[in-house]
């Protein structure tokens, strides 16, 4: 394996595999860094002179602000709902006596799998009669949902790497289950809570079939819906799509980059174990 | 030691009390899914069942028996979307695993910079779908994309409208899901690959096998557990194709890249056609609760067989 065609094509392998990854998207960046005459030049210009009137004109004429706000309120809350929620349901399945486990773990998984079709119509009745399309619940409360197994799996196979003794060393001092939960098991529960917290905010911040059916008016849409529905008068907004899109990426870029070995081991939880 | 006695006094209170913790903790999150899963699934059934408009209030919702189902039957364009999501779960997921298998291979080795191309593969796996679907939109685009330039330079009169061939709409569709998606397949693979100990390799190697022995005889039958989760998830995510299409292709051109839930999204939503859409969210979950169970079945003989 040392010799050295072989590393060579290794390397070009790597090489490869990096620019597929990262080049298309940078060209859309660049794109956003454009002035209009280059953005709509043919052919196209590679190099952007960094200017960032597509930035000012996304913030001011296509209200991208208004969308980030909206998807920071959606993506916060349905992540804090999620993880409060399987915190719980995490702990109770990997430490409680429960018949049928594998039943509850099952059905799980095949709520994170079914396509989001198959719920659509009564989702929209139910949230259509409660007076909730267009609004930050009725989309909030879809995005727990569908974010739980997902939750619930991650933290089921953080809490059942803890060793028992802490609990059992609780119980001995007199705690109850309510006490042991909140006073040994939550504080040392940090870091799954992190990372599930992590993969429920990147869904619920990408999420674009439920925010397009449930938040039809423009003050309620999120990033992805403001960015899906982008039109100028006459022509396509090429050049403030791509701002648009630089700024909904930012923040999970900085995520993947500061977090990417959380979100590795998040992802592939269960598959090694099985 | 006072655990353990307290364990053969009283064994059955303390269960039953622990029981009906662990309920009151699972509440929440299965009070969630029945609401906003499991209910739907079953009311969708039922609303198959009958002719439902939506936005005609005045309307009655009369029982039509199998109606939308005969309908469905006889539906060309749902028949023509049931070929092209097919086609594209194939295609896709065959692509994602093959290239995912090479990433997980090429980064599970040791080398310098390994943090940032593992870092860079995953950005196309953080990056919004929608996101993801402008930008290959506009990499297919006429007059500005770079696909042209990249293949006909400043020669302006052979750029295509690559989306708006059929074929090419399609294989442009695959193009960004793959994009898209391998990393997470890549992601699965090498936790895997870091299950196989190192000496299985060391020892084969000093029985004299070749490389390519090697990945076929060591490294594949004990990924087999981690191939196959992998494919589980991409075939699954890979039906439910949604933003690609409704970005890049609204579903044409002809309904060349028209997909099973893109189908339903339009009837249901954009035609007002709850009864009939919902025939064809039943006909999707369906063929997704079958494909899952007969993978879950090839899963866990996998799982079993890995087991010493």
């Amino acid at each position: 394996m040392t010799s050295r065609p072989r590393r060579l094509l290794f390397f070009l392998a790597i090489v490869l595999i990096a620019a597929f990854s990262v080049l298309p998207f940078l060209w859309f960046v660049a794109t956003s860094l454009k002035t209009q005459m280059e953005a709509t030049a043919i052919p196209p210009t590679l190099i952007p002179s960094f200017s960032l009137a597509f930035y000012r004109s996304a913030l001011e004429e296509y209200h991208l602000l208004h969308y980030l706000k909206n998807s920071v309120i959606v993506a916060g809350a349905a992540t804090a709902g999620t993880i409060g929620i399987s915190l719980f349901a995490g702990y109770a399945l990997a430490r409680l006596p429960l018949r049928r486990k594998p039943l509850i773990m099952g059905s799980l998984l095949l709520v994170a799998m079914f396509p989001q079709i198959s719920i659509a119509g009564p989702v929209w009745q139910i949230l259509d009669a409660l007076g909730w399309l267009n609004s930050y619940q009725g989309l909030i409360l879809p995005y727990i949902t569908l974010s739980l197994p997902l939750g619930v799996w991650i933290m089921t196979g953080f809490f059942r790497e803890l060793p028992r003794e802490l609990e059992d060393a609780a119980r001995v001092d007199g705690c109850g289950h309510l006490q042991t939960l909140f006073r040994v098991i939550v504080p040392l529960a940090a870091p799954g809570v992190f990372t599930a917290a992590i993969l429920v905010f990147i869904y619920a911040w990408n999420e674009f079939f439920f925010a397009l059916l449930i938040m039809t008016q423009q003050p309620y849409q999120t990033l992805p819906v403001g960015i899906a529905l982008f039109q100028g008068q006459y022509t396509i907004p090429w050049g403030e799509i791509a701002a648009a899109s630089t700024i909904a990426t930012i923040p999970l870029v900085l995520l993947v980059l500061l977090f990417q070995r959380r979100i590795v081991r998040g992802l592939s939880a269960g598959a090694v174990k099985g | 030691m006072a655990i353990l006695t307290r364990r053969i006094h009283y064994p059955s209170p303390r269960r039953r009390r622990e029981g009906l913790f662990a309920a009151a903790l699972l509440f929440p999150c299965f009070a969630f899914i029945a609401i906003f899963a499991f209910y739907p699934i079953i009311h969708s059934l039922y609303l198959s069942l009958h002719r439902i408009v939506l936005g005609l209030p005045g309307l009655t919702q009369p029982f039509v028996y199998l109606e939308n189902y005969l309908q469905l039957w006889g539906d060309a364009v749902a028949r023509h979307a049931l070929t092209n999501t097919f086609l594209f779960v194939a295609v896709s997921t065959a692509c994602e695993m093959l290239l995912g298998l090479a990433m997980a291979l090429a980064i599970n080795r040791g080398f310098r910079g390994r943090g940032l191309i593992r870092a860079a593969v995953l950005i196309p796996w953080a990056i919004p779908t929608v996101v993801a679907s402008q930008m290959w939109r506009f990499i297919n685009n006429d007059h500005y994309g770079l696909l042209n330039y990249l293949l006909f330079g400043s020669d302006l009169a052979s750029y295509r409208a690559w989306l708006a061939d059929p074929t090419f709409a399609m294989v442009a569709v695959v193009v960004a899901d793959v994009w898209k998606t391998s990393a997470f397949a890549a992601l699965i693979i090498l936790a895997g690959l870091q299950t196989i100990p190192d000496e299985l390799h060391e020892a084969a190697r000093l029985d004299g096998a070749t490389a390519w022995q090697r990945f076929t005889r060591i490294t594949l039958p004990l990924l087999k557990p981690a191939l196959l989760i992998a494919l589980l998830f991409r075939t699954m995510d890979a039906f439910r194709v949604f933003d690609l299409v409704f970005v890049m292709t609204q579903g044409g051109p002809a309904d060349a890249t028209n997909v099973l839930q893109f189908y339903g999204y339009k009837k249901m939503f954009a035609e007002g056609l709850l009864g009939y859409g919902a025939t064809v969210s039943v006909l999707v979950f369906l063929v997704v609760l079958t494909l899952s169970l007969i993978y879950v079945r090839f899963l866990g003989r996998g799982l079993m067989e890995e087991r010493p």
